[in-house]
Order: C-alpha cells, then sequence, then structure tokens
C-alpha cells in the first residue's frame, strides 16, 4: 500500500485501524483537531459545535451554495486530553448507519514527527464492511456516471 | 443485487478462511478439503458453496473429481475496496498536514 496513511481492516474483524505519521510537532497536529476554524478547512466540512471535553458533544454539517445538506454528522465527546487523546462517538446523521465508537491516540516521535492512530470499533462486522465500502461505491458511482456521459456523447 | 455473494461476508468465516489458504496451496478436491476439518461434510460444502459463488473458488472437472482452485484475483478485489477508502484518509490527512505547516499560531 503505497502513502503515509494505513488502514488495516481485518477480515471477520469489526474495527478498523487508521495510522498516519505527520511531519509536524504534536502539537499543532492535535490542534488541528481541536480548533472548530482548522478542522473546518482540512474536513472541508462547517463545524456546527465541538465541545472538547468529557460529555460534550460535536456536530458537523457541509451544505452546498443552495444550502442542500450533502453531509451532517455528530457525536458525543467521551474523553479528551491535549497532545494525547480523544475519545468519542460518530453518526452520520439520518443515514441509516448505527454510531461508530472512535479512539485517537496522538503520540510524538520526535520534535517535529507524531503519529495519530485511530481505532474505529463498529456494532458488527457488516456495519464495518458497509462503511468501510461507502467511499469504493461512490467511486464507482462516479465512474459509472462519467461513463455513461461519455456514452451519451457517443451515440 | 443480493444474488452474488459478498466477498467480504465470505472471509468473515474463521472456516471459510481456512479452506482459501488450504486450496490456495494446492488445488483440492471436496472431500480432501473437508478430511481437514472436524466439521461436517455437509457444514464444509457449505462453505465451498458460499466461497465458490464469491468467485474466490473456482471449480475445475478432473475426470470424475471435481477440483477446487483459488482465484487470486478476488483476494486482490478486497485490497482493492478498502483502497478509496484510504485514498479519502489519505486526502484529508495530506490537507491537514499542509495547512498546519503553514500556521502560526495566534498570540
Amino acid at each position: 500500500m503505497k502513502g503515509k496513511t494505513k488502514v488495516q481492516a481485518d477480515a471477520g474483524k469489526q474495527d478498523i485501524l487508521i495510522t498516519r505519521t505527520f511531519e509536524l510537532p504534536i502539537e499543532l497536529l492535535f490542534r488541528a483537531y481541536v480548533e472548530p476554524e482548522l478542522l473546518e478547512q482540512w474536513m472541508g466540512t462547517k463545524v456546527i459545535k465541538l465541545e472538547n471535553r468529557k460529555h460534550g458533544g460535536w456536530e458537523f454539517k457541509t451544505s452546498d451554495e443552495n444550502g442542500t445538506v450533502l453531509f451532517q454528522a455528530n457525536g458525543v465527546i467521551h474523553d479528551v486530553v491535549p497532545n494525547s487523546k480523544i475519545i468519542r462517538t460518530f453518526e452520520m446523521t439520518n443515514a441509516g448507519f448505527e454510531p461508530q465508537l472512535e479512539f485517537l491516540d496522538f503520540e510524538a516521535l520526535t520534535e517535529n514527527t507524531s503519529r495519530l492512530t485511530i481505532q474505529i470499533v463498529f456494532r458488527s462486522v457488516d456495519a464495518r464492511d458497509n462503511q468501510l465500502k461507502l467511499p469504493f461505491e461512490y467511486g464507482i458511482n462516479m465512474a459509472h456516471n462519467t461513463l455513461e456521459e461519455i456514452a451519451k456523447k457517443l451515440l | 443485487m443480493e444474488l452474488r455473494r459478498d466477498v467480504f461476508q465470505a472471509i468473515a468465516d474463521p472456516t471459510r478462511r481456512a479452506i482459501i489458504t488450504l486450496v490456495a496451496l494446492h488445488a483440492m478436491t471436496p472431500s480432501a478439503i473437508a478430511n481437514h476439518f472436524d466439521s461436517s461434510r455437509q457444514t464444509i460444502s457449505r462453505h465451498i458453496k458460499v466461497l465458490t459463488e464469491c468467485e474466490l473458488l473456482r471449480q475445475e472437472q478432473h475426470g470424475r473429481e471435481i477440483y477446487y482452485h483459488f482465484n487470486p484475483e478476488k483476494m486482490r478485489e478486497i485490497a482493492t475496496f478498502i483502497e478509496p477508502f484510504r485514498q479519502m484518509w489519505e486526502d484529508r490527512f495530506n490537507k491537514l498536514e499542509s495547512l498546519m505547516k503553514k500556521y502560526k499560531p495566534k498570540k
């Protein structure tokens, strides 16, 4: 697998492990996760609510220029330890998927490098596999639509 | 759409994973496969059916015997499934990294 981001999803297990090493000091990596205006930029979504504390909650929303909601997600924050960890739930609003539990571990490697490990736990193996396949199916649909466009032009 | 068996569903089961490992070594008849397991022949043949339906195994007739072969192409598809998910995170994290490299904390 190429790239800096590793995804481990063992067959028959109900979790996903995402690992990434950043050329950033741990403070900056962590900040990108807790400051709404930074998170908005790299996640490409609007942060409605982000309470970085025990018993806190969060809500993200992405709309197009007409105000149509494209993506909406929310969850509760279980724990936040600066430069060390975030434990939270994640649920896509009105998408028909059940919530997932996320453990984000931040680790300093050197003064200027750090590592983020995200463990996402799903209710079942099926729930995990469905979630894993979303970007794949999205890609297939995109490819299919492009193909249709090309085909239409040829006719 | 549910007609074709899901590859993920197929490899989620430990017995089916063991069957794949066996057959990947060399093609085998159903009874040779079943001999490796304590489960009943019926159970094993049901597993083989699932694996064949999702194309992880292929049947080949040799004389009177049917041999099951492993289909590595299909296995590669599983890695391909994960790749777009990985790419989505790779893109996000690349953005995060370049954003924070330019970041100057406000005093």
